[in-house]
């Protein structure tokens, strides 16, 4: 059995700095040296500290080795195995102290991560409650029944700035706090688990992976803010979900966390499930309510606020999963530990789905202020097949595009919106050189458009004609005034719609004219998508220097538009030619041109 | 599952639970091996359950003292299915890309063969 393990990065950032080559040489060194015995060389996915690779690490002294070439091989085999000292000038120098960081534990991109809502996700059975138990489930909740006033919870929440992770931003303490202040002779505690941004599923993760956290702090809200019942809409497309929380229900049912005197407290709560049929404006609250309710899940003008007039006329606070996921730990921790992650004004951690041209695409849980590059470029480990970064929607259909020019800026709630975009629930989808910004916006519009409830005009007529610019715009059709216009309705739409979906459907137009606005400009006045994806905007033809005739694209062609003897320069008949791309991605010769 | 009527009593399950991950090294050489396969909708959709069901069979037959167990979502969703594998009085470590020929290879060399397999995805986060 080795006792030395060396670890070799092969993420995809890596191995295009030659990690395979280095992995190769190690383990030659390491036979050269007759260490097979005791040193075994070991590929690992991606450590998220790219900039920085190709990364080494050793175990079991724990040590990093940075930006380690092919060459350094035998060096690092010889010094830290035979002289069995570390090799300095490999080593991370940490940015702030300028001193070489010898201990793994030391290195502050593991601190990139932070694991607060996800903190049990992939480590429990989310079907035992025990486990959760065991990782100081229910804690937090006997700590509230057993020592803390209702006010005292709120005063808590309230003082660790935690903000709603649905995306809207508002203070949850003083959410809290209204809703108890709310007269009433009932009140409820809604969980909000319509989760229905493209490209998100940090809800789906949470309540699949720690249903019973959402259970805990539901709760916590309703012995704080006086209510005896729970309920937590979620969508019938989750099944999996549906299926864990019940189990859930049931368990904390049955071991007496749910139901009369709680832990001996004369204090009862219940928690029901509504099914939600997938329509993205129920996830905004009003909405959400009245589907509860059995009524048409259509939003209604806001104040009164749920807080004070909610589900059956009665005050309902409305939280998000993600919020919900965070309040366990706020109360077994402490507000002022929960308030020293973050940024000044977004306190704590956020959950994002990053998808997209991405290589590690995966569920994430960053401290607020992290910026877009930590995520892209370390935890997302760059962008796929090396292109080029061009911007990173947030928010999903009420974000917008941020491009290169933010990608320094710290994440937080205010900071996105300064930007034109929104936190939103925290879908992140990474987009490259090769997306065209104006089929982005439209695709989103797309979705809101289909995705309105029509009770107001200008979010049904409205988005429909601003679709409709879009769509002449991307067929080359854009006149002059096109920009103009689109941008007079976008300001009208997001200024009288009744509720957020309307009010914020035309942020994909909006940020991505503000950032970039050359792509927007080509499309109307040059007639040309300079992402090259606009089918009406651009065409195949075949190069004839490199052209074989191997009948490669001709074969692969749907519609028989590519002509040509074995052997002789192919030909593109442009009055066939559908444009679908399939002869450009099947050439090996790079014989096709786009323009 | 009995009633939790107390602090006291809710205490007494936290104190007798373990979780894998919190298995503490230098424990008993009897101590199971413990599998976790990670097995969210994604993750089952990326075929964990095949790699769950073959974990099962294949520890069995050869008998192995191991659990095999379900868990959420590990997040690391380019490298699905995922599975954490913790040797007893050691540290957990998780595998990416885990069909049934990586479980074969992770049962041989890792859980039998006690030597490290390619594929391990390194922990690049804190949590609480």
């Amino acid at each position: 059995m080795a006792r030395n393990y060396i670890f070799v990065c092969g993420g995809i950032g890596c191995r295009a700095m030659e990690s395979e080559q280095l992995k190769k040489n190690l383990q030659r060194e390491v036979i050269l040296r007759g260490l097979s015995d005791e040193v075994q060389v070991v590929t690992t996915g991606c450590f998220g500290f790219c900039e920085k690779g190709p990364l080494v690490k050793i175990l079991p002294d724990n040590t990093f080795y940075v930006q380690v070439t092919p060459e350094d091989a035998g060096e690092l085999v010889y010094q830290h195995f035979i002289k069995k000292q570390k090799l300095e000038r490999l080593l991370y120098i940490h940015p702030e102290t300028q001193q070489r960081v010898t201990e793994a534990r030391d290195m502050d991109f593991y601190k990139k991560q932070f694991r607060i809502a996800l903190r049990n996700c992939g480590i429990i059975d989310p079907e035992n409650i025990e486990e959760y138990i065991a990782r100081d489930g229910y804690a937090a909740l006997a700590k509230c029944l057993t020592e803390m006033t209702p006010e005292s919870v709120i005063d808590t929440v309230k003082k660790s700035g935690l903000r709603g992770r649905g995306g809207g931003g508002f203070s949850t303490g003083l959410k809290w706090e209204i809703t108890r202040r709310s007269p009433g002779d009932e009140k409820y505690v809604v969980c909000n688990a319509d989760e229905g941004d493209p490209g998100a599923f940090m809800d789906r993760s949470l309540l699949e992976g720690d249903p019973h956290s959402i259970i805990e702090a539901m709760i916590i809200c309703g012995y704080s803010i006086g209510a005896d019942k729970g309920l937590v809409y979620i969508r019938a497309e989750y099944p999996l979900a549906i299926k864990r929380l019940q189990k859930a229900l049931q368990q904390a049912e049955e071991a007496g966390l749910l139901g009369k005197n709680i832990l001996g407290i004369n204090f009862n709560f219940s928690i029901d499930i509504r099914l939600g049929a997938g329509a993205f404006v129920c996830g905004e609250e009003t909405a959400l309510i009245h589907s509860m309710e059995g009524c048409r899940g259509e939003p209604t003008y806001k104040p009164p606020f749920p807080s004070v007039e909610g589900y059956m006329g009665k005050p309902t606070n409305v939280n998000n999963v993600e919020t919900f996921a965070n309040i366990p730990v706020i109360i077994n921790k402490g507000a002022d530990w929960f308030s020293n992650i973050g940024t000044e004004k977004s306190k704590g951690t956020k959950v994002f789905a990053l998808a997209g041209k991405i290589n590690n695409v995966g569920l994430i849980e960053v401290p607020m202020g992290t910026t877009l590059r930590e995520i892209v470029f370390d935890i997302g480990g760059g962008i796929k097949d090396g292109k080029k970064f061009k911007a990173v929607q947030t928010g999903g259909p009420s974000g917008g595009c941020l491009g290169e020019q933010f990608l320094d800026t710290p994440i937080d709630y205010d900071n996105l919106i300064e930007a034109g975009s929104m936190m939103g629930s925290g879908g992140m989808i990474v987009l490259d050189e090769d997306d065209c910004m104006v089929s982005i916006a439209k695709f989103y519009l797309e979705f809101t458009l289909h995705e309105s409830c029509g009770k107001c005009a200008p979010c049904r007529i409205g988005n429909k004609r601003l679709h409709e610019m879009l769509e002449k715009i991307t067929k080359g059709k854009g006149e002059k005034d096109d920009l103009k216009k689109l941008k007079a309705l976008a300001t009208v739409i997001k200024e009288t719609s009744l509720c957020g979906l309307g009010q914020t459907s035309p942020n994909p137009v909006l940020s991505t004219m503000q950032n970039f606005y050359d792509e927007y400009k080509a499309h109307v006045y040059e007639k040309t998508c300079p992402a090259k994806q606009c089918k009406d905007l651009i065409t195949f033809s075949i190069i004839e220097e490199n052209c074989t005739g191997c009948t490669l694209c001709l074969r692969n062609c749907p519609v028989e538009a590519i002509t040509g003897e074995k052997g002789k320069v192919h030909e593109i008949h442009q009055d066939v030619c559908i444009r679908c791309g399939i002869c450009f991605s099947k050439c090996k010769f790079d014989a096709i041109f786009v323009e | 599952m009995k009633r939790i009527k107390s602090v006291k009593d809710l205490n007494k399950i936290k104190e007798k639970t373990t979780v894998s991950s919190h298995v503490v090294p230098g424990s008993l050489n009897d101590d199971p091996v413990i599998v976790k396969v990670a097995m969210a909708t994604c993750g089952i959709a990326s075929g964990a359950k095949d790699t769950y069901d073959y974990f099962v069979e294949e520890l069995k037959r050869r008998n192995v003292n191991a659990i095999v167990c379900q868990t959420g979502c590990m997040s690391y969703c380019y490298a699905e299915p995922t599975v954490e594998v913790t040797m007893p009085g050691e540290e957990p470590v998780v595998f990416g890309y885990v069909n049934t020929a990586k479980v074969q290879e992770i049962i041989d060399r890792y859980i039998i063969g006690h030597e490290l397999v390619d594929g391990i995805i390194p922990a690049s986060y804190k949590t609480v």
